[in-house]
């Protein structure tokens, strides 16, 4: 015990909704308290998956948890959100998902008809997205000590050939793609839990995002810097995270980010941000510019049909996510604060 | 989208930029308030200071109602949030004002039964889901918000729901805009009109500024043209040597205000004697209370409130911020101990507040244009 304790700087005094919902209260919960005494002293920025050297091999390892609700919602289903949610991890830290397994925490008096469509939901979900299912666990508690039915995922994968990502490797000049429209998932949850009399024709994008990644690495690996799927906080949110660990500023075109009407109404409606809305089945690239033409095109061709380029990174100002409107306005786009929506995923 | 995409048009907003540009007198400086927060939020949202020239100002008014009010008001509030078997219910704004002992969320991770409602009759339909609780809604707004309160009231009523209550913090617009032109270290040249507040209240409440301080006034909208725009009217009449009421907002705003929405303020409210508003200090008719005839809703009256008063932090100069004599990023605590986060002063909390949209959208700034790289896929 001769390890001098690890500082901590988690100052808050009790844990509240914001510290789960992915933004800056998450991030302070991480790194100021279970990182320093987990992982140490590790210096590396945190990424989706952590990739670790066992003898000559490596793998990739993640995981996450799902207390969304309502448990079903237009697009899909917490079964999917499992399954997709760990696949998603694994791909965007560059590595083909191999296997997971699966924690049930399940609230005495669920329907087993509930229980059996959610099982059901993820053996579709990893049929599709090519993983297997290899093992798991559940646990019951008591009526009214939790919320129905909460799911646990860890998944492992195999490293893919010749990708190394990290924020340390994205420089000036690179260029930022993102996927597909932002905001599908967190506006259908809101919209789906009845409560706002509002209703739009929206869907979830919960879908395993691992065939684009993969046409990516296949294609333009040595240009392939860093990938993140937005999921709570939004792209703003990965995005900040990325200013600040590659000490770079990320330099966004509004106009050219793909945004749904039904999305961009219910945020203009509720005061929100569609750039710190969650996503499930989307994914952020930085790219070197000189592979930016055939990333996209790669994506295209790979069926990711609205992905585009939406910014660049720029030295100035440093640590910051600048946004440009059409006509020439500037704002900073910081990571959410607080939690507009608790328990999309 | 429409009624969006239009007033955010970049060549109609490069036509009304060049127009003001060649308008605004270049030995001159201009100070223009606006009065709404959510102006001010807009303002910095769109990066409309950008494209001002540097002799036009902007100066935040005192239209954030969660930021004028005084943090006595939601220790009030959270007392009776304690109490047996009540419901505490407000606008998701509310949730991390900071009280004594801290805000509503971190009472309500504490335990306190505390829920966001998008609005007082969602509160309502709380009451009837829940017999045998009572609901207290915490209402907050100028009179934008003040005619859904009183209609709710007005439906608890005629409903017979007696388990639901309102604790009216209901404030009115002019007093405060009269208090900011009694203020004596205040220069403004001309006001950029609360729009929403105009919805209920129309135009003519605004005409004895014209008049008697010859201050032009032009109700605005809030996308990026109907903001331009009314600069663009401002400095029109400031031009002409005029001052006069204007409607930009007439798409929304009808000169006489909405008749119905006043009734229902008027059978259910009346003016208080005064209020304090955070920063200001006490105002004169400046806030609405329950009527007699509302008395079993008004939670001021069912529950013992213990009618706190706290005096502000030293340190934070909210009040300075709010009458626009300080800049937010000049207040001694800005950006250090007062953050969006963790917010000291109530104009860090609202996202209308001048402080949170000066720090979400300015803070850090620096004034580049950005050219992304022209690349195949872009839309």
């Amino acid at each position: 015990m001769s390890a001098a304790a690890p500082r901590l700087r988690f100052r808050d005094t009790q844990i509240e909704m914001a510290h789960g919902a992915g933004g800056k209260a998450s991030r302070r919960l991480v790194e100021g308290l279970i990182a320093p005494l987990l992982l140490g002293g590790a210096s590396e920025p945190l990424g989706d998956a952590a990739h670790v050297a066992f003898g000559n091999a490596r793998i990739a390892i993640t995981a996450d948890s799902f207390v969304v609700k309502p448990l079903r919602f237009p697009g899909g289903s917490i079964g999917d959100l499992a399954v997709n949610g760990t696949v998603n991890d694994l791909a965007v830290s560059g590595a083909k998902p191999e296997a997971l397994v699966v924690t049930y925490v399940i609230e005495a008096g669920l329907p087993t008809e509930t229980l059996e469509a959610e099982v059901r939901a993820m053996a579709d979900a990893a049929a599709r997205a090519g993983v297997a299912i290899v093992g798991g666990d559940t646990k019951v508690v008591e009526h009214g000590k939790a919320d129905h039915l909460y799911i646990t995922t860890a998944g492992i994968g195999l490293p893919l050939p010749g990708v190394a990502l990290s924020p340390k490797s994205v420089r000036p000049g690179d260029v930022v793609i993102l996927s597909g429209p932002v905001g599908d998932h967190g506006i259908t949850i809101l919209l789906a839990r009845g409560e706002l009399d509002i209703v739009a024709d929206l869907s979830s994008d919960t879908r395993s995002v691992f065939p684009f990644v993969e046409a990516l690495a296949a294609n333009v690996a040595p240009g392939l810097r860093w990938m993140r799927d937005p999921t709570r906080g939004g792209a703003a949110t990965s995005l900040n995270e990325l200013a600040r660990d590659s000490g770079l500023c990320i330099a966004l075109q509004e106009d050219g980010i793909p945004v749904r009407d039904a999305v961009r109404g219910a945020c203009e409606l509720l005061g929100l941000d569609p750039l710190q809305i969650a996503n499930e089945g989307q994914f952020l690239a930085v790219v070197a510019p000189e592979y930016a033409n055939q990333a996209i095109d790669v994506l295209h061709g790979a069926g990711c049909a609205d992905a585009v380029v939406i910014g660049e990174v720029r030295a100035q100002p440093a640590g910051t996510v600048l946004g440009t409107t059409g006509y020439g306005g500037t704002r900073v786009i910081d990571m959410l604060v607080g939690d507009p929506l608790p328990r999309i995923c | 989208m429409k009624f969006v995409d239009e007033f955010r048009d970049a060549a109609v907003i490069g036509k009304a930029v060049e127009e003001i540009r060649r308008l605004a007198d270049s030995g001159r400086h201009y100070r223009f308030m606006e009065v709404c927060g959510g102006h001010t939020h807009a303002i910095y949202r769109f990066g409309l200071k950008d494209l001002l020239p540097e002799n036009i100002e902007l100066i935040h008014g005192p239209g954030c109602p969660v930021c004028v009010l005084p943090m006595g008001r939601i220790d009030d509030g959270l007392a009776i949030a304690q109490e047996a078997g009540v419901i505490f219910t407000a606008f998701g704004d509310m949730m991390r004002v900071p009280g004594t002992h801290g805000s509503p969320l971190e009472h309500k991770a504490r335990g306190v039964d505390v829920r966001i409602v998008y609005s007082p009759a969602d509160a309502l339909r709380l009451a009837e889901l829940n017999p045998d609780r009572h609901v207290m809604f915490f209402a907050i707004g100028f009179e934008t918000t003040a005619p859904s309160t009183a209609l709710t009231l007005m439906r608890a009523k005629a409903r017979g729901i007696r388990n639901f209550s309102v604790f009216c913090n209901h404030v009115t617009i002019i007093p405060g805009i009269r208090a900011i032109l009694d203020s004596p270290d205040m220069r403004i040249d001309a006001f950029l009109g609360p729009g929403h507040v105009s919805t209920v209240i129309g135009c003519r409440p605004y005409e004895w500024i014209a008049r008697n301080e010859h201050k032009p006034i032009v109700v605005s909208g809030f996308e990026p043209l109907d903001i331009l725009q009314s600069v663009l009217m401002l400095l029109r009449q400031l031009g002409a040597g005029e001052a006069r009421v204007e409607n930009q907002y007439k798409r929304v705003t009808p000169w006489e205000g909405n008749r119905a929405a006043l009734r229902a303020i008027g059978e259910v409210f009346e003016l208080r004697n005064y209020f304090e508003w955070r920063g200001m200090g006490f105002i004169s008719q400046s806030a609405l209370r329950v009527r007699d005839s509302y008395a079993d809703w008004d939670a001021e009256r069912l529950f013992s409130v213990p009618g706190i008063r706290v005096t502000d932090p030293k340190a934070a100069q909210c009040g300075e911020v709010l009458k626009g004599v300080l800049k937010p990023a000049q207040c001694k605590l800005f950006g250090n101990e007062c953050t969006p986060e963790h917010p000291v002063g109530a104009l860090m909390v609202s996202s209308e507040g001048s402080c949170a949209a000066y720090h979400n959208y300015e803070h850090r700034k620096s004034l580049t244009n950005i050219a992304v790289p022209a690349v195949k896929g872009e839309s």
